[in-house]
């Protein structure tokens, strides 16, 4: 039977359900996890051994850039990056190349290799849905969703500027429907709007050219929108002043503006059995925390400005981030934040490309190499894992590289042995330039995660903090049929070992997906069909109805047509609308 | 030094990627061994047999291996990549990426080389007796540093974009080159016998640069310093009356790459 697998005898990392390494067997009926399966049910079910095995739900990044049109820009201006990684095809999978930016196919045989089952895009421009969700729709092996850009959008400026609260809702409500999209993104909010005059905003209360209105002001009205139509994640905070050195600040300031924000999450879903409570604690998702906590206030009094970050998540429930760690080596910069990848452009004197895209944001693109030898690059390795282990409550933090800013999602692997290691950061310390250890606190942190900790990094409290949790991220009655199993065994483990443990989590020895094999020991065994999730949340019809009266008047600014704006659900593989406020 | 001969025993038609021909991939190989590595052509994976003989066993390891490639092979590309010790002598021409990425060893080609050989090149020796085309020891499409280490000796003329990105290392150049001969140098040595024709040494920030014959057209970022004669770089003997440029002044303010133009070559300069 299809979708249908037993895991027997496992040590089970599931943070949902607060099962720690016990042995466990797992049941997984028609592509969901079920309680037990029947005599009849077990004749036909694939049975795998698992003993002395590290077993965890399918992984979840909920922070990558790997469709649309600037991660496209990135694989054209960088031929260099193809050769590098290439990958063959075989009877059931395509060829594929690329190191940091590699191709559709190559980034879900990568992710499923490394036994992760659903990925989110991180920043889905409105007017470049379609594209975006074309490529998405080639992107095998993974669960997909992507992030609408929304902090200098035309609309959203003139409606949070005017305070017309209703109208943004209906705008957000109404945009999410049209570009099938899943949740709020917000870049260097009212910044980006003045990179059109070559500008920027350097404080949270320097208004932008023309619609006059703060980062602030976009902050606090997105987040109030967001928990107004109770959307899955809270809203996902690109903060302002990224890159610069100082903007610590800025970033302490932007999570505390949602302080006393009311998480609300308001989805008509059915939802896995969990012990712990799934739906989300957070009104603020704060992104790639490791770029936005520079201390100093140059290149050469560059330091960390991790510490104070962290002492205020520690203080307070309202914020989830992910880290942005930089493990060393190519990347290619991309964001939505077109000023900040110019600056970086002008320090590498490097190749650079960036859009406008038209009344609604704004990107940029630039190749990158983190070198050991350079100081701010190897502070900035430190700053990303103290990013996760200064944060006592991992239910606070999420691993990510922002991929492919700090580094492609490839080497999520080195990341995860870092953070359980502390050899492993000794020996990186040795190797890289002396800042990394006397700028940063890394050095005289002594913690090592645990698998369970890393489970909860990567799994549990991704699921969790995006609102996918009612499938993903655990394995509690209901939730997809998503494993990963590690040929770990816990009761050996010895992170002074660590090249065996990066090699470990780098290929999976089963990554399964809806209860089927998708891939074995690093070979994809079977092309996972996948879906693609959006939010379905409706508003008043009087709301909406004004809204559009300003959206179809604005339209004439546009370079096409209002009839070719959204994307028609039949750009999406299996579209999957989460539907919110059921109850109006 | 155990020898291995390859000789062609079929007209290669689609050209073949022989990244396999190396002495570390031979290296504790039988004949057998030898005969059944893969090699690409086009979207078929063929043995090596498919379109050479082979005779002899490799050494034990990549510096006691010898491979001696005779017979038609100008359609046979990859040859000698990413090796690190040992030798190989190509008797005819060879196709694209001979000695792509080597890092030590020793290639030698009594014929005519493709493009891209030597590309980004760490370490060894690449002797073309012949002629080679375009990005001899030059940094990939898109990529920013080229060849690093190691000595490319070119006997004929090469194409364009010669030495791109080159930061170390030496191209010793018998003939005449072409466009973009070291474009963006920022190291290493590259020393030509004959002439040039446009952007030489464009947007160099470090390194030299020795032209002996005329440059057709010389790049405006590079200002004079002094004249120098019989020029000398380790074993490598430039004689004769030198103009030295440094530059590229369109670059950096400060630039540390130095251009030697022969004097008589050049008197309009």
């Amino acid at each position: 039977m299809v979708g249908t697998i037993v895991i027997k005898n496992g040590s089970v990392y599931d943070p949902l359900n607060e099962v720690n390494g016990e042995k466990q067997d797992i049941f997984i009926k028609n592509g969901k996890v079920v309680s037990e399966l029947s005599d009849a049910d077990m004749k036909d079910a694939k049975i795998i051994d698992a003993t002395g095995k590290t077993v965890m739900p399918g992984g979840v990044d909920s922070h990558s850039h790997i469709a649309g049109a600037k991660v496209n820009a990135g694989r054209m201006m960088r031929p260099e990056d193809g050769y590098k990684a290439t990958m063959a095809k075989t009877d059931i999978a395509h060829s594929g190349s690329g190191e940091t930016v590699p191709s559709v196919y190559m980034e879900g045989y990568e992710y499923s290799q490394m036994g992760y089952t659903t990925v989110f895009e991180a920043a889905v421009p409105p007017m470049e849905a379609r594209h975006t969700h074309e490529e998405m729709r080639s992107i095998p092996m993974l669960d997909m969703g992507g992030y609408l850009v929304l902090g200098n959008n035309w609309f959203m400026m003139r409606y949070l500027k005017e305070g017309d609260i209703e109208k943004a809702a209906a705008y957000v409500s109404w945009m999410m429907k049209t570009h099938k999209t899943y949740g709020i993104k917000c870049v260097n909010p009212a910044g980006v709007e003045n990179w059109g005059w070559g500008k920027n905003v350097s404080s949270l209360d320097e208004a932008n050219i023309h619609f006059e209105v703060t980062p602030r002001e976009m902050i606090e009205g997105l987040t109030e929108v967001n928990e107004m139509l109770g959307m899955p994640m809270s809203m996902h905070l690109h903060a302002n002043n990224l890159g610069h050195p100082g903007n610590f600040e800025t970033t302490k300031e932007s999570m505390k503006m949602s302080s006393n924000v009311k998480p609300n999450q308001d989805m008509g879903v059915e939802w896995a059995e969990t012990k712990i409570d799934a739906s989300r604690d957070q009104s603020v998702y704060l992104t790639h925390m490791m770029f936005n906590a520079f201390g100093g206030t140059s290149w050469r009094d560059f330091e960390s400005g991790v510490k104070p970050l962290t002492d205020y998540i520690n203080s307070t429930d309202h914020v989830v981030i992910d880290s942005g760690c930089v493990p060393f080596g190519e990347a290619t910069c991309m964001t939505g934040d077109g000023p900040s990848i110019h600056d970086l452009s002008v320090l590498t004197g490097g190749k650079w490309s960036n859009t406008d895209v038209e009344l609604e944001c704004g990107s940029g693109v630039c190749p990158f190499t983190y070198l050991k030898s350079n100081p701010v690059h190897s502070t900035q390795w430190a700053m990303g894992l103290e990013c996760l282990l200064l944060v006592d409550d991992p239910w606070k933090t999420i691993m990510t590289t922002d991929s492919p800013n700090g580094g492609p999602f490839t080497k999520y692997p080195l990341v995860m042995t870092w953070l359980m290691s502390e050899k492993f950061r000794d020996q990186t310390f040795s190797e890289c330039h002396p800042w990394a250890n006397d700028r940063s606190t890394l050095g005289g942190v002594d913690r090592e995660m645990s698998l369970y900790d890393i489970a909860i990094l990567t799994r549990a409290n991704t699921a969790k903090t995006i609102g996918m949790a009612h499938r993903k991220g655990s394995f509690g009655i209901g939730a997809d049929g998503d494993v990963t199993i590690y040929d770990i065994d816990p009761s050996k483990i010895d992170t002074r070992e660590y090249s065996d443990l990066i090699n470990k989590f780098g290929t999976a020895e089963y990554t399964i997906k809806d209860g089927d094999v998708v891939c074995h020991n690093g070979e994809i065994t079977k092309i996972a069909d996948r879906r693609t999730y959006y939010t379905d949340v409706s508003v008043p019809d009087a709301n909406e109805k004004e809204m559009l009266k300003d959206v179809q008047e604005w339209f004439r600014y546009y370079s096409h047509g209002f009839n070719h704006y959204p994307t028609p659900e039949s750009y999406l593989k299996n579209p999957t609308a989460i539907k919110l406020n059921t109850e109006q | 030094m155990a020898e291995v001969i390859l000789t062609v025993n079929t007209e290669i038609g689609i050209k073949v990627e022989a990244d396999v021909i190396t002495p570390d991939a031979f290296a504790g190989k039988s004949k057998s061994d030898i005969e059944s590595l893969q090699v690409w052509q086009g979207p078929k994976q063929l043995p090596l047999s498919a379109f050479f003989d082979v005779e002899g066993d490799a050494g034990s390891s990549a510096e006691d291996t010898s491979i001696v490639i005779k017979g038609e092979t100008s359609r046979v590309k990859r040859i000698g990549e990413k090796m690190t010790a040992g030798k190989i002598t190509v008797e005819g021409s060879v196709s694209m990426h001979v000695g792509s990425q080597m890092e030590g060893g020793e290639i030698l080609v009594k014929g005519d080389a493709d493009s891209w050989a030597g590309m980004e090149m760490k370490g060894g020796l690449l002797h073309i007796e012949g002629n080679a085309r375009d990005h001899v020891g030059c940094a990939y499409r898109g990529k920013w540093v080229g060849m690093s280490g190691g000595r490319i000796v070119l006997g004929g003329n090469a194409n364009n974009n010669l030495g791109g990105g080159i930061s170390g290392g030496e191209i010793i150049v018998g003939g005449n080159v072409g466009h973009y001969c070291g474009i963006r140098q920022n190291g290493g040595l590259i020393a030509v016998k004959g002439n040039a024709i446009r952007a030489v040494a464009a947007e160099m920030t470090a390194g030299t640069m020795v032209v002996n014959g005329t440059i057709e057209r010389f790049s405006p970022g590079f200002e004079y310093v002094a004249n120098e004669s019989d020029l000398k770089f380790d074993d490598i003997e430039c004689p004769g009356e030198f103009m030295k440029f440094l530059g590229d002044n369109a670059i950096t303010k400060r630039p540390k790459g130095s251009l030697y133009v022969n004097q008589a070559a050049n008197m309009d300069l």
